[in-house]
């Protein structure tokens, strides 16, 4: 009996990981609020190079504000989606947005601001995904809250969505200043 | 026209596939001949017809018809004929198309090659592929239709990306298809086992060559998807890791484990229900992996979130093929009766290792690729993955396999000496002493994990050198005696000495990437830059035009010492109609280390990044996966496959037909 147990587990575990599949599809809960093993611990240092012509990024010039870092790809079709509200966020709510064009070329990026708009203070271009790695972004497009302190508060796996921005980033922003 | 008779074309395959998978089934059950000999028909129909479908699609692409949606989405008239094709399988409902015409090509291979099958187990097989046509077509047709039309039609297409046009991506979709797609005929053989409740080792002999034959289709296209970045992405890295990647990697991983336990069950009539777990496992991550990374959106939840009906339709097709073919286990696995017994130290308890640490690592792999989805759910240590997490955990894991990987094959079925074993590998042993001794002293002690790595790649390499000789007896016996026993030995050893020995290239060309050495710099025309001993002449940067795109091309002289090595040419290749730039990268290479050079962004006054790298061992990882599947094409040339080939041969003389 036991050993008919045995050979029942693989249905069991594939059941299982069905149930998420099917919960994950139709709660329409937004799965893309991942937490990040750097809540809450200093943001990992970076120094970009810009687009053409343009300042890059460092973590230093995110200093004494409250920020939003906005990884991106012109080959990523949900930044497409989200570029919008990040549009919102700069120019109506005055959240100073930066931007990471995360493994991808410099001419890429730029067409894709060109093309959508251009939401971010400053672009930096992490074509070798180093500083993803460190960030841990597991996809793009991922949006991290960094702190006056370069603490990262908060992070947002995916695009971003109306819900998560009224309901998250926007209450989040106040309570830590924004300015 | 052309377009609707494709469409046509793909629903008459979906009436064909659903009699296949019913009636020959039905004829099994009743021992009726008739019926399963149905199946053999239907299968060949199918794969015709979808041929049409999938010609009509490419036709279209050819033409450049825009008044289809999937060619205007994905095509321009612009683009070189092979990206124009290349582009039919570049999107998510031609890459569809491309999935079912190799499964029906599989299938067709089966009907008609399946002559020494037994006429139920045949029509067994073909009854579950053709429910997994079935499942598929009804995907295409409902949800990822490539035949819409678009009224009306748009004048231009809106082009592939350029950075997708290259001859290494153009292949290998294609490449990774067959191998997914081929592991689905062993999936097909452990269902039609379970059906049949019985499993043997003539069982073992029919499924063998087929996983052998995706494997190795698999090998090559995931190191010519690794190659590809490697040499287009223009920083050297050739493994990330992410989601795409790992789907590739986690049937790759599954399938090595099944290919050797289906040895055990072959020879000893061992690890039956084990066996046929891992068969449906194999596929069972092919699917997973094929759908969780739909077309270009990084992570299975957005992949799901792109289109619910979509999302909802896979969800269906996985629960009704995985948890199917699982309930079907559960239900009937318990019943197969393992025959050979063996001791804990054998070749047997060799190939279980080589199994649990192969299966263990494929765990880790998906964990890794789920676990950010799930962590939250599972309320665990929240956590997010990436290099680090893979490297502490799938690459330790490895280092059992290539240590066991030299022993096993010296131990004996059922019992075995391992310390026998270990006595005749004293020269492997000796070999990678020094290895790792002439490592340490080359690179001044550099990290001790990378030379380890060397140093376990010698060991499995020399093993498998070691292994070889003990059996023809090299040095032994006089020479004639063993140049006889090379040739009586069955190919299949031969395949897997090979195979082995590339595992140890490929693991070798992965230890040494700790010692490779970067230069990025911003230079002027007249500058130079070193790198390890070589001296690079920047000597000047020009423009170019090619067919649809400019270029900056720099001249780069390399020197070392006082001779000239090379002139390179990296280049920045400009697409005005996309507006986009891609990056060809220069890469010198004498086998033992790759020179890589990547031109970046002119500084506008005059200087140009360059990006120099020094690769030890580089092109190793690449030359082992081809030896890998180099050994798998010379096991499959092993006569006992085609046993069943000559014995049709025979077949006509006994039966003359009435005349």
């Amino acid at each position: 009996m036991r050993q008919r147990l045995l050979y029942l587990l693989p249905a069991a575990l594939f059941g299982v990981l069905a149930l998420y599949f099917a919960l994950a599809l139709t709660s329409g809960r937004d799965p893309s609020l991942l937490p990040s093993a750097l809540i809450d611990k200093p943001a990992p240092d970076f120094e970009l190079a810009g687009l053409d012509g343009k300042d890059g990024l460092t973590l230093g010039a995110l200093k004494g504000q409250v920020a939003l870092v906005n990884f991106f790809a012109s080959w990523c079709v949900p930044c497409r989606a989200e570029e919008p509200l990040l549009m919102r966020l700069a120019e109506q709510e005055h959240v100073p947005v930066y931007g990471i064009a995360y493994k991808d070329k410099p001419a890429d990026a730029q067409h894709f601001l060109d093309q959508l708009g251009d939401p971010y203070r400053r672009v930096g271009l992490d074509e070798s995904g180093r500083t993803g790695i460190n960030f841990g972004v597991y996809g793009v497009p991922e949006t991290y809250l960094i702190d006056k302190t370069g603490h990262i508060r908060y992070r947002v796996v995916g695009p971003l969505t109306a819900e998560t921005v009224d309901n998250e980033l926007l209450p989040r922003l106040k309570r830590l200043g924004a300015s | 026209m052309i377009v609707e008779l494709g469409h046509y074309a793909l629903i008459l395959a979906l009436c064909l596939a659903v009699l296949q998978s019913t009636v020959p089934l039905w004829g099994a059950a009743r021992g009726n001949l008739a019926w399963m000999t149905l199946g053999r028909s239907t299968a060949v129909a199918q794969f015709v017809l979808i041929a049409a479908a999938f010609a009509a699609l490419i036709h279209a692409y050819v033409t450049s018809d825009f008044s289809v949606a999937n060619v205007a989405e994905n095509s321009n008239s612009a683009k070189p004929l092979l990206y124009k094709i290349a582009g039919v399988w570049g999107n998510h409902e031609g890459s569809m198309i491309l999935w079912v015409f190799i499964l029906a090509l599989f299938g067709a291979a089966v009907a008609l090659f399946g002559d020494n099958l037994p006429p139920s187990l045949r029509a067994r097989v073909l009854a579950v592929q053709g429910m997994i046509g079935t499942g598929f077509l009804l995907f295409i047709l409902l949800t990822s239709d490539p035949f819409h039309r678009l009224v009306p039609a748009p004048l231009e297409g809106q082009g592939l990306n350029p950075v997708l046009q290259d001859p290494g991506l153009a292949f290998h979709p294609p490449f990774l298809y067959l191998g997914y797609v081929g592991f689905s005929i062993s999936f097909c053989f452990a269902v039609a086992a379970l059906i049949e409740g019985r499993v043997d080792a003539a069982w073992a002999r029919w499924v063998r060559p087929w996983t052998l034959a995706a494997w190795c289709v698999l090998t090559i296209g995931i190191a010519m998807g690794s190659w590809w970045a490697y040499y287009t992405l223009g920083w050297g890295g050739w493994w990330f890791w992410d989601p795409v990647e790992n789907a590739s990697f986690m049937p790759w991983l599954a399938g090595t484990a099944l290919l050797h336990s289906a040895i055990v069950v072959e020879k000893r009539d061992a690890l039956k229900s084990w066996t046929i777990l891992l068969a449906i496992v194999t596929f069972s991550l092919s699917l997973v992996g094929t759908f969780l990374v739909r077309s270009g959106v990084l992570t299975s939840v957005h992949a799901f979130a792109v289109d619910p009906a979509r999302g909802s339709f896979i969800l269906l097709l996985l629960l009704v093929a995985i948890g199917g073919s699982l309930t079907l286990y559960a239900a009937r696995a318990p019943q197969l009766k393992g025959g050979g017994i063996f001791a804990p130290i054998s070749r047997e308890g060799a190939l279980v290792l080589n199994n649990l640490l192969l299966c263990t690592g494929c765990a880790t792999v998906f964990l890794g690729t789920l676990y950010p989805l799930f962590s939250e759910e599972l309320g665990g240590p929240k956590l997010s993955v990436g290099f680090p997490f893979f490297d502490r955990t799938f690459v330790p894991l490895m280092a059992p396999v290539l240590i066991a990987v030299a022993a096993g094959p010296l131990l004996a079925w059922k019992r075995g000496d391992l310390a026998g074993a270990l006595q005749r590998l004293w020269l492997a042993l000796a070999g990678t002493v020094l290895v790792v001794l002439v490592a340490f002293y080359v690179t001044g002690g550099g990290p001790v994990l990378a030379v380890l790595g060397l140093g376990l790649a010698a060991w499995a390499g020399l093993g498998a050198v070691v292994e070889w000789c003990e059996r023809i007896r090299l040095i032994r016996a006089p020479l004639g005696e063993s140049w006889r026993r090379v040739r009586a030995m069955p190919r299949a050893a031969h395949g897997m000495t090979i195979a082995h020995i590339g595992l140890a290239v490929t693991v070798a060309g992965i230890a040494a990437s700790a010692w490779q050495q970067e230069r990025i710099e911003v230079v002027r025309p007249g500058g130079t830059l070193a790198i390890a001993g070589y001296v690079l002449h920047f000597d000047d940067v020009a423009k170019v035009e090619g067919g649809d795109f400019t270029a900056d091309r720099a001249d780069v002289t390399v020197t070392r010492g006082t001779a000239t090595i090379a002139v390179l040419h990296p280049e920045k290749r400009f697409f005005p109609q996309q507006q986009a730039t891609t990056s060809v990268t220069a890469i010198r290479t004498n086998l033992l280390a790759d020179l890589y050079l990547a031109l970046g962004d002119s500084d506008g006054k005059g200087g140009w990044t360059l990006r120099a790298y020094w690769k030890p061992l580089v092109p190793w990882i690449w030359l082992g996966a081809v030896f890998m599947a180099g050994g798998g094409v010379v096991s499959l040339s092993d006569r006992r496959w085609r046993i069943g080939i000559a014995a049709r041969a025979r077949a006509p003389r006994g039966a003359q037909p009435a005349e």
